[in-house]
């Protein structure tokens, strides 16, 4: 490994930059320069409380801390999704629609590619099961997140010939069918593009990463092929899932469109 | 003309509506027979779209709706929906196509309230509002409901075509027995189609009219 180590003088100069952003935001008026700041600042933070934590779990090799740090990732993906709703669901639902379909995409996916594929050895080494599944759970988290706004966004809007086709003796599948077909495709349709334009257009994240820290160009490729298959499956079912429970939320036993399960 | 028509059996299409309350609504309780016309007038807001939403269980509510004897909850609710038919004022269209929102078309229909055939390949976005509000009656009478809830079905209509609507319902009534609950704001179509009248206040029922 040819890894260069960062110094906190490197970081500083880099932090300079910010500041210098920050700086020219006042004279603009772009009222901008305090969130920068604070965004800064919270990426630092939490990017080196996730370096110690990620540092004691490698030391530390065991199911029980990798499934708690699974778990809270997960818990605050949920959060982020609901959090991304203009109507979200009342109650419990509006937390858990979203935290359900991220868990069983995300898991299923995250642990077929560890036994099956990739193979470490134990299969949860944290080194490799805790960075998938965070991309894995990062990327569910916004096709589940635009896909479920979507549809409660549209049936919002679209009231009048969801319940038009609902009088007229349709099935709640029916009435909301074409809705649903869109939600899916708009949660979709942003790994479909970073497929497509893989490579071409930037360069992505991990095989970047990977480059930097010494592998082999060929074998960082391989990886980002095998996560970018993953990544497509596992936001694309969970999309199918979140998007199914919820339109079928959105309809209560006796067919009738319940908006007022929104807010 | 005699909406009230001559009787069919006395059930059939029979409504009865005991104790309905919803959200802003009720209670509510009257009967309605098949081949009546009952109209229900009130003020804006005196809930008249509410309680024939609440009828066409499209909104959650309390109480007992039956149709000839059977509760509404017994039915599946698409079958409730094809015999209970609602038409709401601003009728809604999802295709682009005419065509595409019916499921068969009757023909005679569409000549009863002064269209053709041909209005199935029009596009929906060429109809004026009052086409769209007559297609929107022929659509719910392709379904054969037993029971029409009229909800303003002719407020973007001219003359000529408020007597096509009033004479087609007015047939529904007589040849298939068709119960009518016909919300309208114009005391002599009030006069003119119903054999009785329901007035609602702030939700609530405030009398009977029989006329």
């Amino acid at each position: 490994m040819n890894l260069i180590q960062l110094s906190p003088l490197d970081l500083g100069l880099a932090a300079l930059l910010v500041l210098a952003l920050a700086g020219i935001s006042w004279p603009l008026g772009l009222e901008l320069g305090n969130r920068l700041l604070v965004a800064a600042l919270r990426t630092t933070v939490q990017l080196a409380l996730v370096g110690l934590v990620l540092k004691a779990l490698f030391a530390h090799v065991d199911l029980g801390w990798v499934a708690l740090m699974s778990l809270f990732m997960l818990a605050v993906a949920g959060w982020e999704v609901m959090a991304r709703q203009q109507r979200r669901f009342t109650g419990w639902w509006g937390y858990g629609l979203g935290t359900l379909s991220m868990f069983v995409s995300s898991f299923a996916v995250a642990i077929l590619a560890l036994t099956a594929i990739i193979g470490p050895e134990p299969w949860y080494t944290p080194q490799y099961a805790v960075p998938l599944l965070g991309m894995l759970l990062g990327n569910t988290m916004n096709g589940i997140a635009l896909s479920v706004d979507r549809l409660t966004e549209g049936a919002w809007q679209q009231r009048a010939s969801i319940e038009g086709r609902l009088m007229l003796g349709q099935d709640w599948r029916q009435a909301v069918a074409d809705l649903r077909r869109s939600s899916v495709r708009s949660g979709m349709i942003p790994i479909v593009n970073a497929m497509a334009a893989a490579g071409v257009v930037s360069l992505p994240g991990m095989m970047t990463g990977q480059i930097l820290a010494g592998a082999p160009p060929m074998e960082a490729v391989k990886y980002q092929i095998l996560i970018m298959f993953l990544i497509s499956a596992g936001s694309g079912f969970g999309t199918v899932a979140a998007v199914w429970l919820a339109a079928r939320r959105l309809f209560d036993e006796r067919m009738r469109l319940r908006l007022d399960r929104l807010r | 003309m005699d909406p009230g028509g001559p009787k069919t059996t006395d059930s059939a299409n029979k409504l009865q509506v005991e104790n309905l309350r919803s959200r802003g609504l009720g209670p509510v309780s009257f009967e309605l027979r098949g081949g009546e016309c009952m109209c229900v007038s009130g003020e804006s807001g005196a809930g008249k779209s509410l309680l024939l939403r609440a009828l066409a269980d499209l909104d959650p509510y309390q109480g007992r709706v039956m149709l000839d004897g059977v509760a509404c909850a017994s039915f599946a609710a698409t079958e409730w929906r094809k015999r209970v038919g609602l038409l709401v004022p601003e009728s809604a269209w999802w295709a682009d196509r005419v065509g595409a929102h019916f499921t068969t078309v009757d023909d005679t229909l569409l000549v009863d309230v002064g269209l053709g055939p041909e209005v199935a390949d029009w596009s929906v976005a060429r109809l004026s509002s009052g086409e769209r509000q007559r297609l929107a009656l022929v659509r719910l009478l392709c379904n054969q409901p037993g029971v029409l809830l009229l909800d303003e079905p002719t407020a973007n209509l001219d003359p000529k075509n408020v007597e096509r609507v009033e004479a087609l319902v007015a047939r529904q009534q007589r040849e298939h027995g068709t119960a009518v609950l016909w919300v309208s704001h114009d005391p002599a179509q009030v006069e003119r189609v119903s054999s009785r009248q329901l007035r609602l206040t702030g939700g609530r029922l405030e009398g009977w009219t029989a006329s």
